[in-house]
């Protein structure tokens, strides 16, 4: 049996998709473990608010990463998880809003809070645009809207700026992490564009 | 190590203190990395003893002082007060030090010197956060005060926190204690006062002017342009029961501050 095949045996690609939904739950088991054991320091709902909106972001770019990866290897298993990812990235961004409503904010202050902190418009700008993704993201979605999934699944590509947006904007003075995450994103971005026009796309809209 | 000091109940608050470990472990204390917890990790890569302060400027006293001698001749006082950052959290410590009217007027500034500037270590080999590729901000850290806030009984040089000797995170071996402004006024591991006529230009000030002014006075009606400033998470703050409160102007200290400020648009001075 060569290699190829080893990697494409349904048993072998459905422990791939599992071993992905286990990587992709630490952020939270990371979380609850922290959060049982009381070792997130004094000011804990800021550190739960932070961690699950990296965790949103990093799982973003994940998924951003996943039609490459498929290019390069040619392996399908890759986007066999994208849509997980994708809906992982949905989780965490869904928890991120609550803990800042709950934590930080106390439900208090709303309107003032979206419409006078840039920042936090940019999050709520991605988040936004994030639940249609979500709740089209099912076989029977991808089907019947054919071409239209297509381009509406593109926002994921100004989902993922304006995240990266909602956090520079954060930040006091050390930007690195962020400049970091900016170059993996500005590069995701012109593979697209140099593979637009191609067939790069085409495999998973068949879906 | 242990300090020996005085109480002083009349400058403390009675509020519950914020338990030493969180003082200590939560820091923002650039120098040593943007994280929370990043001062505690490395401050201990700096090297407090031997320390110097260098005084400059407009004063008859001028030079370079040995921490030992800018401090002997002063008794230690403990006084408890609040801690409001500008990030919107607070916290309750028991510092101990010296009232800065008592140092600053021994180094007899003259007439001319209208404002004093503080200037914190810098040393890239000690201080990993100033090595930072990345990082925005123009060390050394700055800051400054107007003569007569410096001259407020309130401002304090503090060199402990809980009876001992100033951990490293928090500012060793020397720092400054502005209560009623914002924390990041309370510029830390102090080595140079200098008297001057003009107004100096602060860190923060330089780094987002419309952001940080030069006066950083706590103010619930002045919201910072990112974030709102009318309440406070005093910490310890809890997941299920966050400990938030309303700020109040010149963080409780109006009483003794408030006259400073007489006359003055402080939406505009922030």
């Amino acid at each position: 049996m060569n290699e190829k095949r080893v990697l494409n045996q349904p048993g072998f690609v459905l422990a791939f998709r599992l071993l992905v939904a286990l990587l992709a739950s630490v952020p939270l088991l990371v979380l609850i473990a922290s959060i049982a054991s009381q070792s997130l320091g004094p000011d804990p709902g800021q550190e739960v608010t932070e961690s699950l909106g990296i965790a949103a972001f990093q799982l973003l770019i994940a998924t951003l990463c996943m039609t490459p990866l498929k290019r390069w290897t040619g392996w399908g298993a890759w986007i066999r998880v994208r849509r997980m990812l994708g809906l992982f990235a949905f989780f965490y961004a869904v928890l991120h809003v609550l803990a800042f409503l709950q934590f930080i904010l106390g439900w208090s202050d709303l309107w003032a809070t979206f419409t006078k902190r840039p920042y936090i418009l940019a999050g709520a700008v991605s988040f936004l645009m994030l639940v249609p993704l979500a709740l089209t993201s099912t076989k029977g979605m991808m089907r019947r809207m054919g071409r239209q999934w297509k381009g509406l699944h593109k926002l994921v590509y100004p989902i993922a700026i304006a995240a990266w947006v909602h956090f520079i904007w954060q930040s006091r003075s050390d930007v690195g992490e962020m400049v970091v995450y900016g170059l993996i994103i500005a590069v995701l971005l012109a593979l697209r564009w140099k593979w637009s026009g191609s067939r790069a796309l085409i495999p998973f809209v068949r879906g | 190590e242990a300090l020996d000091f005085v109480p002083m109940p009349g400058f403390s608050t009675d509020e519950e203190k914020t338990p030493f470990e969180d003082v200590t472990r939560y820091n923002n204390f650039y120098e040593f990395g943007t994280g929370k917890g990043d001062p505690a990790k490395y401050a201990d890569e700096m090297t407090v003893d031997p320390w110097s302060v260098v005084v400059e400027g407009e004063c008859d006293r001028p030079g370079a002082y040995a921490l030992e001698d800018l401090l002997k001749p002063h008794e230690y006082q403990e006084r408890v007060y609040r801690l409001r950052c500008v990030e919107a959290w607070s916290m309750v410590i028991p510092w101990i030090g010296i009232p800065l009217v008592d140092i600053l007027k021994r180094l007899e500034p003259t007439s001319r010197a209208k404002y004093v500037y503080f200037e914190t270590l810098y040393d890239p080999d000690q201080m990993r956060g100033q090595r930072s590729l990345f990082s925005t901000i123009d060390w050394p850290y700055q800051e400054g005060l107007r003569m007569d806030e410096a001259m407020n009984e309130l401002s304090f040089l503090a060199v402990g926190l809980y009876g001992k000797t100033m951990p490293n995170q928090n500012g060793a071996p020397i720092r400054l204690v502005v209560p009623w402004k914002y924390g990041f006024k309370s510029i830390k591991s102090i080595v140079k006062i200098r008297f001057q006529e003009e107004r100096p230009k602060t860190t923060w000030e330089m780094l987002a002017p419309q952001e940080y002014g030069f006066y950083a006075n706590v103010n619930p009606e002045v919201d910072h342009p990112r974030w709102s400033q009318k309440r406070e998470r005093r910490l310890p703050s809890g997941l299920l029961s966050p400990n938030y409160m309303e700020t109040v102007k010149f963080n409780g200290y109006g009483e003794q501050v408030a006259d400073l400020y007489k006359g003055m648009d402080l939406s505009k001075f922030y």
